[in-house]
């Protein structure tokens, strides 16, 4: 079998109409936008005027804004805050993927506990659930391991020492919540996926998951990706909720526990929303590169990467044929 | 290779299959040929049982596709055992349905990896030497995308062949693409027809049916209006519905 004389675009070449010289181009004045102008002059105005009301607030106290803006307090919860966003948003993308293939899944069982779940997360606020999670000690005093209604038992562990770890607690309550979202972003994508691609891996022989694993994720990741960066951003200040929990381990929460006794409550606002608006900023750049990189279809990436293996192959070729010649050459 | 025997297929209350008989001899190549909406796209999918048929049976290499038979009672395959008997039929679709974000060689190799487990060192040589008898030997390494659709409907094919297939189903495979790209195509089906491979062909196109084909079968509201060798069918139909069909194709 060997079709190789084929040779694709030798019938596009002829009977091409040759192209006539190319006129000079247009030059023409462009059309003037007073309108945009005037209303930009309006609008610098008044942000002027706001930003001097807030630079020359005498309630506002700057010597104080720039002294906590530092600190180390502030500094370490910072951290907190952006180490809790990035650990909650991977356990919200595993758990919500893992929910989405559940959901999406044949099996009707598997199907309703990823629908409760979700109904569950996504039908009470998450202010209510990071609540729940802080005193979920009063519910259950103790977690067992073992058979339920049996009485038997295999390991138990205090609620009590679960809650002593703020963090815990924060990522539980806010990974958990994410993931119910996360499934139905992961859900989109998956179903984004053409129906063919599916029927042409499952006639190649593959089983359900070799085919989620293998073919669907890896194209709805495309359209996942960028979306979860906008999670991301919005988790970020989500986790300001969590000062409801008390002992201020992020920001906002470390952030109020100062204010509570110092009183400096606009100054240390403003500390806060500074750090917040720098973090999401920051962010937004990133998201936009991952946006521009998996929007456009196909990635540079993948193509340079595919261009250095084409390079590989041609080399070992080309090594294969230099011996060939030499042993011919040798031999006549 | 194949036999059909009174199958019937409903969608809701359409019956778009009602009492398919056939067979096709191993090594023989079989056209469908008919209207669109006739149900040839249907039968082709029931083979590999993308879709479960409602009534009949329907046998490749002697082995009930999708059902197990033990005495009188049917049992339904798990989709593992429907995985296995789908391994060793090869489907080239309409639209390629290439995977975008492997490379043509990645393509071709992913399902002898995944599915029987060969190494990947040999996946990768067997691809290489079947992606070049396709004539595809300067595009190993590109994507889909950068693809012509001729181009692509081939690694397409040579995806389906490198599973050692038993018999190939092809759903129009050159219904999207520009006409100045269908011969490549036909060209590659037609080789393969004369290595001997086990084919069943949906088509319009007249001239490969008359070349190659075994068998063509008109199907037409669900039920096959002529069955016979091209000789017969294309050329001295029998039957008026055939005639009003190859008039209007040939016209």
């Amino acid at each position: 079998m060997s079709v190789s004389s084929l040779s694709p675009g030798d019938t596009a070449a002829a009977g091409r109409p040759v192209a006539a010289s190319r006129p000079e181009a247009i030059k023409a004045i462009p059309v003037r936008h007073w309108g945009r102008w005037l209303s930009a002059a309006i609008v610098l105005y008044l942000v002027a005027a706001l930003i001097f009301s807030f630079v020359k607030s005498p309630n506002i106290d700057w010597p104080t804004v720039r002294e906590y803006m530092f600190m180390p307090l502030i500094l370490r919860a910072l951290a907190v805050t952006i180490e809790l966003t990035f650990v909650t948003m991977l356990v919200g993308a595993a758990g919500g993927t893992i929910l989405a293939i559940m959901r999406l899944s044949q099996n009707p069982v598997l199907s309703w506990i990823a629908w409760v779940y979700i109904w569950f997360f996504r039908g009470t606020p998450v202010y209510v659930q990071i609540i729940l999670w802080g005193n979920i000690g009063v519910l259950w005093t103790k977690f067992y391991v073992g058979l339920p209604f049996t009485g038997l038992v295999f390991g138990s562990a205090d609620s009590g020492t679960l809650v002593n770890n703020l963090f815990v607690v924060s990522v539980l309550a806010l990974g958990l919540n994410e993931a119910a979202y996360a499934a139905e972003l992961v859900r989109a994508g998956i179903i984004s996926v053409d129906a063919g691609q599916t029927e042409a891996a499952s006639s190649l022989g593959m089983s359900p998951l070799l085919i989620t694993r293998r073919i669907v994720l890896p194209q709805a990741m495309r359209v996942i990706i960028p979306t979860m960066g906008n999670e991301t951003i919005s988790m970020l200040k989500t986790t300001s909720l969590l000062a409801a929990l008390g002992g201020g381990i992020e920001l906002f929460g470390r952030v109020q526990s100062i204010y509570a006794q110092t009183f400096q409550i606009i100054p240390l606002l403003v500390v806060a929303s500074a750090w917040y608006l720098i973090v999401t900023s920051i962010l937004t750049v990133g998201q936009a590169r991952l946006e521009a990189h998996f929007g456009k279809g196909f990635g540079a990436e993948e193509t340079e990467a595919a261009e250095k293996r084409a390079a590989r192959r041609a080399s070992k070729a080309s090594a294969v044929l230099d011996k060939a010649q030499r042993t011919q050459g040798r031999r006549s | 290779m194949v036999k059909a025997e009174q199958v019937w297929k409903s969608f809701g209350n359409l019956d778009v299959l009602k009492g398919i008989d056939f067979v096709v001899q191993p090594q023989q190549t079989f056209v469908l040929l008919g209207p669109s909406g006739g149900g040839k796209s249907t039968l082709l999918r029931c083979i590999n049982h993308l879709e479960k048929i409602d009534a009949g049976r329907l046998y490749v290499a002697g082995e009930l596709m999708g059902y197990k038979e033990r005495g009188k009672v049917l049992h339904e395959m798990n989709a593992r055992d429907v995985a296995r008997q789908r391994a060793s039929i090869g489907m080239v679709f309409q639209r390629f349905n290439l995977f975008p974000h492997k490379t043509a060689i990645e393509n071709v190799m992913e399902a002898p990896i995944m599915v029987q487990h060969a190494p990947r060192k040999k996946a990768e040589a067997e691809a290489e030497v079947i992606l070049r008898s396709v004539g595809l030997g300067e595009k190993l390494d590109t994507y889909p995308a950068q693809l012509s659709g001729g181009q692509q409907q081939r690694v397409a094919i040579a995806r389906a062949l490198a599973m050692k297939p038993k018999l190939m189903l092809f759903d129009e495979p050159t219904s999207a693409l520009d006409p100045e790209l269908v011969g490549e195509v036909l060209d590659v089906m037609k080789q393969l027809a004369r290595d001997g491979m086990t084919m069943v062909v949906v088509t319009h196109e007249m001239g490969f049916a008359k070349e190659v084909a075994d068998g063509v079968a008109l199907i037409d509201g669900g039920v096959i209006v002529e069955n016979g060798p091209p000789g017969e069918v294309l050329v001295d139909p029998k039957e008026e519905r055939t005639k009003l069909f190859l008039s209007k194709v040939l016209a």
